[in-house]
């Protein structure tokens, strides 16, 4: 096979557009580094705060269909220190490591993109759009485009890596969002964080399951939320994609990719296909791909948009 | 499908001061060392190893919060179960070495009774910190070939620690496996013996877990996921370990040393 999936998201390199999405695995150096030997082209770190998080009791994390889970894990994180030390020394590391921040306002966003800084992310990535942590995210007002602005520009002035903006799909007004990380200085919208927040409750024990009672939802159930939010986006703003959300395998990332996305994000899917799943979705990208008469990604980048 | 099941709890029982055992209605398939997810609502989930299988029993330790809780309930409560999860031991030869500190008698019971039914020649070092402590031990001696007792203090059996009578055990005779499970030092301690001996060995590791099934991260070792492709890890695997013995994380992922 000669056919190459390389891409290059705003002067990232990466061999392949799969991306380890924030929140799974991504806790230690090690534990990106096998991610990184599976096959994937870029790792996110699970969600840095400026102080520890124990998070949400168990469970926080269920599967509520075959095709769906339900996660509230309330950002537990050893905190910005100790991720100063996990994760020093990225210089070697064989692929791009993204480092998620997650703040309570734009003081502390700036504060954090300022203190990351030595660690050498080769991305950053503010999540403005967690949908079960009281304090961030949704539940703080973030995913308005006046908060988007604020933080976004606030982090701007900070740093010079690629800059990435987390939205939620829960919004109505995602093309309003989505501009306003454009206009101030996002160099690519990752769309979307998790679905909801939804509930399961046990008819036995006739209580919540998740130990915060409601959580968002990941798995493939999503894609299809998913895809019409890349697809809308893509219609909004010319910055680049990474499209997150119910992708498990080469054909969901296709998908995707035709929906507007540029690269994409897995995380979920490592439930179904094991940690390996970046490799499997990468060949058989490149199997339809091949099979189709296309030499390379960029040819498919939001073709779905085309009359 | 990874939620809980809810299962009415069928009878309890008392081991000691400090441990029982709580069977539900319900039988299961696992492998000893293998783990499942105990919820109770509205409080929080735990892994827990599997203690007995027709019916499903799990034995459980009163250290905090959550086992506090289980030490409330009584025949007819419900607790929400889910798993078996990640990979349990497995036997290998003829004669074996069973070595359990404190609550790690627990899957090692289970395996002692597996290893009975496969035919293999058994002999179990139960070490706990002093003679109260001590459960199991008549659950080990129907399945073991000779059962030695140690404890911190010499309370009962030979003082010291498992790990001294694993050398002394080994310098007389051969074994082909040694299966551990209690605290890590311990461990530690047994696979070091192993190795200078240059004996398999099998230890189930135990580290903060929360999803169960590898996806959170939470109970990472190195680049191992416990819950996966743990808890019981290999002479190959352990060897290749830097944070066995040394450290492991907490709940909100920070390091703790041992």
């Amino acid at each position: 096979m000669t056919l190459k999936l390389n891409v290059e998201l705003k002067g990232l390199k990466l061999k392949n557009p799969t991306i380890l999405a924030s929140g799974i695995l991504g806790i230690s150096k090690k534990m990106l580094e096998r991610v990184a030997k599976s096959g994937a082209g870029a790792v996110t770190t699970k969600s840095i705060t400026v102080k520890p998080r124990e998070g949400h009791n168990n469970p926080v994390l269920i599967q509520v269909t075959k095709e769906s889970f339900l996660n509230a894990v309330g950002y537990s994180n050893p905190g910005l220190k100790a991720a100063k030390e996990e994760f020093k020394d990225l210089k070697d590391f064989p692929i791009p490591v993204i480092g998620s921040l997650v703040g309570a306002n734009a003081e502390e966003f700036s504060y954090l993109t300022e203190n990351v800084k030595e660690i050498g992310f080769k991305a950053i990535e503010i999540v403005l759009s967690c949908p079960h942590t009281p304090g961030f995210g949704v539940l703080a007002g973030h995913s308005t485009p006046e908060s988007t602005r604020d933080i976004t520009s606030a982090v701007r002035k900070k740093t010079k890596s690629p800059l990435f903006v987390k939205v939620s799909p829960n919004v109505m007004n995602l093309g309003k969002i989505v501009k306003a990380a454009e206009k101030a200085g996002a160099d690519a919208i990752t769309a979307v964080n998790t679905f909801g927040p939804g509930m399961t409750i046990d008819i036995e024990a006739e209580k919540p399951v998740l130990g915060f009672k409601f959580g968002g939802l990941s798995g493939p159930a999503l894609k299809p939320i998913a895809i019409r939010c890349v697809y809308d986006i893509y219609e909004s703003v010319r910055i680049p994609i990474i499209g997150v959300g119910g992708i498990t395998t080469g054909k969901d990332a296709i998908e995707m990719i035709m929906a507007g996305a540029s690269v994409v994000g897995i995380g979920t899917g490592i439930y179904y296909r094991g940690i390996d799943i970046f490799r499997k979705v990468c060949d058989e990208m490149k199997d339809f791909l091949e099979s189709h008469g296309y030499s390379n990604l960029d040819e498919i980048i939001g073709i779905a948009h085309r009359d | 499908m990874e939620i809980p099941e809810i299962l009415e709890i069928k009878s309890i029982v008392k081991e000691n001061y400090k441990v029982k055992s709580f069977y539900f209605y319900k039988n299961i398939k696992a492998e000893p060392g293998q783990f499942l997810m105990v919820w109770i609502p509205r409080s929080d989930e735990k892994p827990l190893a599997v203690s007995f299988l027709n019916p499903l029993g799990i034995t459980v330790e009163k250290v905090g919060l959550f086992t506090t809780q289980m030490f409330q309930m009584y025949e007819g409560d419900k607790l929400g179960i889910r798993g078996p999860y990640g990979h349990g031991f497995k036997l290998e030869g003829k004669k074996i070495c069973l070595v359990s500190g404190g609550c790690g008698i627990i899957p090692i019971s289970l395996l002692a009774e597996k290893a009975k039914e496969e035919g293999l020649e058994i002999i179990s070092i139960v070490g706990a910190k002093t003679r109260e402590d001590l459960f199991f031990v008549d659950r080990m001696k129907e399945s073991c070939s000779r059962v030695v007792v140690t404890t911190d203090d010499g309370s009962l059996g030979m003082k010291g620690f498992a790990s001294d009578a694993l050398k002394d055990l080994l310098k007389k005779e051969k074994v082909d496996c040694v299966y551990t499970c209690g605290p890590e030092i311990m461990m530690k301690s047994v696979f070091d013996v192993c190795e200078d001996e240059e004996i398999e060995c099998q230890a189930s590791l135990e580290r903060y877990m929360k999803c169960g099934f590898g996806l959170c991260g939470s109970c990472c070792l190195d680049d191992f996921l416990v819950c996966k492709d743990g808890p019981v890890f290999n002479s190959d695997q352990l060897r290749s370990l830097s944070e066995f013995g040394l450290f492991k994380r907490g709940k909100n992922g920070t390091k703790g040393f041992f």
